[in-house]
């Protein structure tokens, strides 16, 4: 039994940390002579816009819905016309173009009218999450989950801790290290409402040792208010992946295949607590992030507070621009990051960090074989066995790799990070993940096939049924023209039950249900990186 | 700007490489060899060059016929080998055991079953065993430490065949404290007055005696595993697991008959177990990946070994000890996987009390 913050595996990264840590956050960084707003900012499908081309409008409004439970709505980072809708290269690593709102600021700044509850523990709990809904906020540690789904989610279980995540485990990510320094307080105010939220028995706010300043504001902060606590944990990635911090905090573990709602618990990342404290209190959407501009290539490396939708290479050069070509770009920290395709793309809000890295930093080598050194087997989180895993995939065998522990693989980065034969152990998880998928896929196309057949011949057979009511019902009124008016009834009555039936075996239904259960994978995947 | 759009995460490694763990090892070897070859002279020099030269050139001419990129012969690997099977041999030993004995090591010991990484044995202590059995005079003849023989007088040892007698020096070759204690408590003797007779327990401890190059100096070997284990090449688990049984087993034995069965000291200070238990039991392609397995790995190896020091035919406990543990690895692997966070061992989910709030 592992004792209180305390995971298995594990690996220490350098931490990059410092050139970002010492300076504060840098606010206000001029306005951009162009914001790009992916209508997909989340993890669902793409929100709907609300304006059209030649539109102006403030900083705040809506400007696009969220169009599903895993959507999100955007707002307006400022204010402005609205130039374009058209598809952009996003920030991910395919480089595939999705549709965007271009936004040129106006420069007024000048806000919608902003209607914060006059006092946010007044109103039912069910609203405050509305709210957060209507705000736009995603899991902004990265996850990009909406962020009142899970306050709900939370709502139907009944949940004992609450986690603030704060440990930031990734190297050169200092955003929530200088959010807790600079806006402890608003922090400590979200989590009470996110504890209110979702009734939780217990708040503790999780921070790795290596950020001692942000530990004392967040204690200064929290002192004199009961029931939050500020929980040590000692530094070590992947401290801020959902499971390994539930484990070092409550002792617990996740079981397999459920979430942490399950057992009780429920983790949100600092930013977004900061977010729904804003957006609560003061009624502000989420229109900016604290993003991390960091990496060797960056001349001034510092945090800065941007307004989505702003380009990365701007950010850059807000930074004093690059020294040298990178060897790689980076949204996100180096253990999990996407690989950026171009500058030309936008910082959204699941934009943790920008990095600029040199070849040193990313110590890139030619795979050599595996020696077995079995550092990996070490290092993993989760006690899976990476380079069998590693053999499956290589093989084709994906049955053989989920065996050796691939269905329980986070994709955590620490076996990677740490094989002296550099051989790139998350590639071949990926891949096999994503062939699994297809599979999957594949399966539940097969299953759909096989309802719509059932539902098919469920329709013939109620049809058939409903034209024998009717044909009974028509000898039974030639039978005895008394009877007529009963015989009609009948007859509607035995139409409507067919038409009934009918609808209940239509594949909407079923299709439903088959969204549901992938949200659900969704759910659970996501969470872990909350 | 665009960027080079390559590679998934992550996107940082740690500084270590196979070729810089290779090194390490040869750089925490380089105490006990450099003591070897103070004591034995030229001719272990030689035997030493020979048994690295040949291993390089075996992977060499392996990985051509394999059609394998030559940037392989980089990684140490076979650098290592050559000097792990050096150093089980005996300080004279002619140079075709010395090439032979590489060329075993990484054609049939490696590079047969695919290269580095795919062995199942230990491709050093492999050759070593094949040429005990095939050669056992020339594989056990040790001789005395500090004869210092010429430069041109030791190209004859190795290359020539020289006969050891020519050397005019008496005693010049005998049994190891091992072999010796053996044929002594076998012929009648009591282990004891053996102890006090012929064993220096100093000696054994700083080295002075007959024996390979490599299992000579106990404090040496004990100064490059500890090298190893700071430098956290090498974890505890094997080294220790495995030096404890034999330690054990040895007081046991010893309480049990002590005229039979020698003394602790005796045990862990003679016959390279020192050397063995950090630099062959370690080996990481041939021995388990998990803690507890590696746990096991050692008590294995270290009744194994206990058990043919004291009641087997060969001296050569500790490489037969170990090798017989290698066969086993896969099994070991298996049965102890680790537990998989939110499975129990047999693999399902762990059972939980649901927190979901009743729906009326
Ligand atoms: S860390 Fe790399 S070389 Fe070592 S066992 Fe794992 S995959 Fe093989
Ligand atoms: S990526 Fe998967 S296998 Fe590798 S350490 Fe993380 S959880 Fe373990």
């Amino acid at each position: 039994m592992l004792g209180l913050g305390r995971f298995r595996g594990g690996v220490h990264p350098k931490g990059h940390k410092e050139p970002t840590r010492v300076n504060s956050i840098l606010t206000n960084p001029p306005l951009p002579p162009m914001l790009y707003l992916p209508l997909c900012q989340h993890s669902g499908d793409d929100a709907l816009p609300l304006v059209s081309i030649g539109e102006r409008v403030l900083k705040g409004q809506k400007i696009a819905c969220a169009d599903g439970r895993m959507s999100a709505n955007v707002h307006a980072p400022t204010s402005g016309v609205i130039r374009d809708i058209r598809a952009i290269t996003m920030p991910h690593p395919s480089g595939l173009p999705a549709r965007a709102i271009l936004l040129e600021p106006d420069g007024q700044e000048e806000w919608v009218e902003l209607t914060p509850p006059a006092d946010p523990y007044a109103i039912p709990q069910e609203e405050l999450a509305g709210l957060v809904e209507e705000a736009g906020i995603v899991g902004m540690g990265g996850a990009i989950f909406p962020a009142a789904i899970k306050l709900r989610q939370g709502r139907r279980y009944e949940i004992k801790t609450l986690i603030v995540n704060g440990s930031e485990c990734e190297p050169f990510l200092t955003t929530d290290d200088r959010l807790m320094c600079e806006r402890a307080e608003e922090i400590i105010e979200g989590t009470k409402l996110v504890r209110h939220i979702i009734e939780a028995y217990r708040a503790v706010i999780a921070v790795e040792d290596n950020k001692p300043e942000a530990i004392a504001a967040l204690k200064k902060a929290a002192e004199g208010i009961g029931s939050i606590e500020i929980a040590v944990v000692p530094a070590r990635y992947p401290m801020g992946s959902a499971k390994q911090l539930i484990q070092a905090i409550t002792g617990q573990e996740v079981p397999a295949g459920k979430r942490s709602n399950d057992i009780g618990v429920l983790v949100h990342n600092v930013a977004t607590v900061y977010a729904i404290q804003q957006a609560l209190v003061y009624g502000k959407p989420l229109i900016s992030r604290i993003t991390t501009v960091g990496g060797d290539c960056i001349r001034s490396p510092r945090n800065v507070e941007a307004l989505l939708g702003t380009p990365v290479q701007y950010l850059f050069d807000v930074c004093g621009g690059l020294l040298e070509t990178p060897s790689r770009l980076l949204m996100g920290g180096p253990m999990m990051g996407q690989v950026l395709p171009t500058t030309d793309t936008p910082m959204i809000k699941g934009s943790s960090g920008l990095l600029a890295l040199t070849k040193r930093e990313v110590n890139e080598h030619v795979p050599d074989p595996c020696i077995r050194c079995a550092r990996c087997v070490n290092a993993c989180p989760m006690g899976l066995l990476p380079l069998e895993m590693a053999n499956g995939a290589k093989r084709d065998d994906f049955d053989a790799a989920n065996d050796a522990g691939l269905k329980d693989c986070i994709l955590c980065g620490s076996c990677a990070y740490v094989c002296p034969s550099h051989i790139p152990l998350v590639q071949y998880f990926e891949y096999a993940k994503g062939e699994l998928r297809d599979r999957r896929a594949e399966t539940d196309k097969l299953a759909l096939t096989k309802t719509l057949t059932e539902a098919k011949t469920a329709r013939v057979e109620a049809e058939k049924a409903a034209k024998e009511a009717a044909k009974a019902a028509k000898e039974a009124a030639k039978a005895a023209k008394a009877a007529k008016k009963k015989a009609d009834a009948e007859k509607k009555a035995a139409a409507k039950k067919a038409a009934e039936e009918a609808a209940a075996a239509t594949p909407p239904e079923s299709a439903g249900v088959a969204g549901e259960s992938t949200d659900q994978t969704i759910l659970t995947q996501e969470e872990e990186q909350s | 700007m665009n960027g080079p759009v390559r590679g998934a995460s992550p996107h940082a490694h740690d500084p270590s490489g196979v070729s810089m763990i290779m090194l390490q090892v040869c750089l925490a070897l380089v105490p006990v060899t450099t003591w070897a070859f103070y004591l034995f002279g030229w001719p272990a020099v030689f035997v030493w060059i020979l048994c690295i030269s040949a291993a390089i050139a075996s992977e060499a001419l392996s990985l051509w016929l394999m059609q394998q990129p030559y940037s392989r012969l980089l990684d140490g690997s076979g650098l290592l080998t050559g000097w792990l099977l050096a150093l089980t041999l005996p300080p004279w030993s002619p140079w075709w055991v010395a090439v032979g004995g590489a060329a075993f090591a990484i054609i049939i010991g490696k590079q047969i079953y695919g290269g580095i990484g795919q062995n199942i044995f230990n491709p050093a202590l492999l050759a070593r065993i094949a040429l005990l059995i095939s050669f056992p005079v020339p594989l056990t003849t040790w001789v005395a430490p500090q004869l210092y023989p010429g430069f041109m007088e030791s190209l004859g040892i190795v290359f020539a065949n020289a006969p050891l007698s020519e050397l005019g020096a008496d005693g010049v070759t005998g049994a190891t404290w091992l072999g010796d204690s053996k044929a002594f408590v076998r012929a009648g003797g009591d282990m004891q007055e053996y102890m006090t007779t012929s064993f220096s327990l100093s000696d054994a401890f700083f080295g002075y005696s007959r024996g390979s190059m490599g299992e000579v100096s106990a404090l040496l070997a004990l100064l490059g595993g500890a090298y190893l284990m700071y430098r956290r090449i090498i974890s505890w688990h094997i080294p220790l697991s495995l030096l404890g049984t034999v330690a054990l087993l040895a007081v046991i034995g010893h309480q049990a008959n002590a005229a039979a069965f020698a003394p602790l000291q005796f045990h862990l200070l003679s016959g390279g177990l020192i050397l063995g238990a950090f630099f062959y039991a370690t080996d990481y392609v041939t021995t388990p990946s998990s803690r507890s397995g590696q746990i096991l790995f050692g008590i294995g190896s270290g009744i194994l070994i206990y058990s043919i020091r004291s009641w087997g035919g060969f001296p050569e406990a500790v490489a037969f000890g170990i090798l017989m543990m290698n066969a086993l690895t896969p099994l070991i692997d298996r049965v102890t996987r680790p537990r998989v966070y939110g499975r129990n061992r047999q693999g399902n989910a762990i059972k939980h009390v649901s927190a979901q709030r009743r729906v009326n």
